[in-house]
């Protein structure tokens, strides 16, 4: 597998067998994975994941969930009713990816009764220090500069992720990153453009886009962080070890900063701690408004 | 810009050449033809027309709230799912009709500022709120509902940029309605409170959609020259009627009831009837007095606000790049 990502904007790099023509906003049938395929696929048994590759699915599966959640928000509220549709798009694209990660890391947690958890299971029946999401993915909307902000560094890791996930020993890992990196490609763009439009708008957009990325970035170190699980996971292949990631990231962001005429910020780090289930005060209430409505109605159908 | 090249606002005509437009858009409407941008209109047509698709843009953005509020309290992944979708699909009709709007000579800036003033209608029904999860199926299923029957027709309006925006709309507002159904339906055969929930909300919804046709055919003024013009094809009476015959037959396979016992086919006429609508309330939400105008105002200039300083550094950095394009350029 390619594992650098040569500059930004080749979208095709390390995507085996896929779709340049595809859009992240339509529905391309025969090509893209669906969740209910996954769903379709654990429930006949066709694929289960081991305890190690579920526990990795439901990361990353937490981290575009929480990421979607965030996103759902701005639609109605956005500056631009073509950023309506724009953050619209990309909190669709996360809740697509959220779906088949939970869905699959269901299929390697069992409930009492014996069979797979389902992705609302793991999304509505789960406490805050059940979530592997890192922090990154929870920090408040903010202002639009510091949503910018937010999904510039999202964008650019999950690139780098799904990039090279598309590579995995684990089937259905490599079919969803497959999917999915496409997609995010479309959110690099999306991002990187606005920092240059913020950055080089107004004195007023300047001010807001480097308080954006001082706000973010304190959270950037704990997304390439390795642990033992990620560890066994990159040795078996199934999985890329995060801090294998850093050195693209570091350089692609930089070059857009340096276009933007933006420094990296120079913030001191959070400790972090999603992967363990170690939250910031945010991610409550952000489980408590998407959860309520389930938990008053336990084992309804929707 | 492409919507000022489509203008045809007029400049000063001679008195011969108003009679050859006249006789050429009388021609067009006889032969049911289209109108186009470019064409000579009448005065009184372009005015209506924009009303009309201005009002029925902001119908859209502001219709966008109310189901936006359970966004983030939708009870399963895959309905959050389908919800955003939709919600995002009313920005997109919101947009092309902006556009059609444009090629009558008006920018969307200026729609917008009209909306926020207050100065310009959208659809009363937004001004309810969506107090439940159910409310997602009942406006899906008797907002959209009505909304299609009132605007399949449209998409024969005389003028052309309009009935093609209404084609596209047309077939996503019929999904819309389809996954409003739907959220019904597995309501209606779920939990007794998920039920009820489905019940109630169809209470709530079922008068004030039949209002959205409009007042009776005896009450509607503008009704007959929008007819006339090919703009408007059936009454509101007519489609009103058409609405309730519709539902009738779909409550029964939801097993949900309509909250009126008057609903009956009328041998005679051969249409559908329904029970007396309370259009003292029409005329209050239409006069501002809804449970949510204020509301739904409130949030859309906050919106428009906020998003102020976003829109002026896109187009303080468009006019920088073109003019470093412009510098290379001559360079």
């Amino acid at each position: 597998m390619s594992t650098h990502t040569e500059g930004h904007g080749d979208i095709s790099t390390g995507v085996a067998g896929g779709d340049s023509n595809a859009s992240a906003t339509r529905i391309t049938p025969g090509n893209a994975l669906r969740p209910e395929d996954i769903a379709l696929e654990v429930k006949t048994g066709l694929v289960k994941p081991s305890e190690d590759v579920a526990e990795y699915a439901l990361r990353l599966g937490d981290d575009a969930l929480i990421l979607a959640q965030r996103l759902g928000h701005w639609i109605s509220r956005a500056p631009e009713l073509e950023e309506d549709i724009a953050l619209g798009n990309i909190a669709l694209d996360q809740l697509g990816h959220a779906r088949s990660f939970l869905t699959y890391a269901g299929a390697g947690m069992l409930k009492e009764d014996g069979t797979a958890k389902s992705e609302d299971d793991l999304a509505y029946f789960r406490r805050e220090h059940e979530f592997r999401s890192v922090q990154l993915f929870e920090q408040p909307n903010g202002d639009f500069a510091a949503t910018i902000a937010r999904q510039f560094v999202v964008s650019y890791y999950q690139y780098e992720l799904y990039r090279r996930l598309t590579d995995s020993t684990d089937a259905t890992l490599a079919a969803i990153a497959a999917k999915a990196v496409k997609e995010v490609d479309y959110h690099r763009d999306h991002s990187s453009q606005w920092i240059l439009r913020l950055a080089g708008g107004t004195e007023e957009s300047r001010t807001r886009m480097i308080h954006g990325l001082r706000l973010m970035w304190p959270y950037v170190g704990e997304l390439f962080r390795d642990d033992e699980l990620t560890q066994r996971l990159a040795e078996a292949g199934a999985a890329v070890a995060p801090s294998s990631l850093r050195e693209d990231f570091d350089r692609l962001t930089a070059e857009v900063l340096a276009e933007a005429e933006l420094e990296v910020p120079d913030v001191p780090a959070a400790p972090g701690g999603g992967r363990q289930g170690k939250h910031s005060e945010h991610l409550g209430y952000i489980l408590a408004e998407m959860q309520v409505l389930a938990r008053e109605h336990p084992g309804a159908s929707w | 810009m492409a919507a000022q090249n489509l203008q045809s606002v007029p400049a000063e005509l001679t008195p011969e050449e108003d009679a050859a437009g006249q006789a050429h858009f009388d021609r067009i409407i006889a032969e049911d033809s289209r109108i186009e941008p470019r064409d000579w209109m009448p005065a009184a047509y372009r005015k209506t027309l924009l009303r009309q698709i201005s009002q029925h843009a902001h119908s859209e953005i502001i219709g966008m709230q109310p189901e936006a509020n359970w966004i983030t309290r939708a009870p399963s992944l895959k309905r959050k799912a389908i919800l955003m979708a939709k919600v995002q699909d009313e920005a997109g009709h919101g947009l092309y009709l902006y556009s059609a709007a444009e090629t009558l000579g008006q920018t969307r800036d200026k729609m917008m500022d009209d909306l926020i003033a207050g100065k310009a209608r959208y659809s009363s029904i937004f001004n309810y709120p969506a107090l439940s999860w159910a409310d997602m199926g009942a406006i899906g299923w008797l907002v959209d509902g009505a909304a299609i029957c009132n605007q399949v027709p449209l998409c024969r309006a005389s003028y052309g940029p309009y009935g093609r925006a209404m084609v596209r709309i047309c077939k996503e507002e019929s999904f819309h309605q389809r996954q409003g159904f739907e959220i019904l339906l597995e309501l209606s055969n779920g939990t007794p409170e998920q039920k009820q929930m489905a019940q109630d909300a169809v209470n709530r919804w079922y008068a004030p959609a039949l209002m959205m046709f409009g007042p009776p055919d005896d009450d509607s003024p503008n009704s007959k020259q929008s007819m006339a013009w090919n703009i408007k094809r059936f009454s509101n009476d007519e489609l009103r009627s058409r609405f309730v015959g519709m539902m009738v037959e779909q409550v029964r396979v939801l097993g949900l009831t309509l909250p009126d016992d008057q609903v009956r086919f009328n041998e005679d006429t051969k249409k559908w009837e329904h029970g007396p609508l309370d259009w003292h309330e029409f005329q209050e939400v239409l006069a501002g007095r809804g449970p949510c105008n204020a509301q739904r105002l409130e949030r859309r200039r906050a919106a428009h606000d906020d998003g102020a300083w976003v829109r002026e550094a896109a187009a303080a950095y468009a006019a920088k790049q073109s003019a470093k394009q412009q510098k290379e350029y001559a360079a």
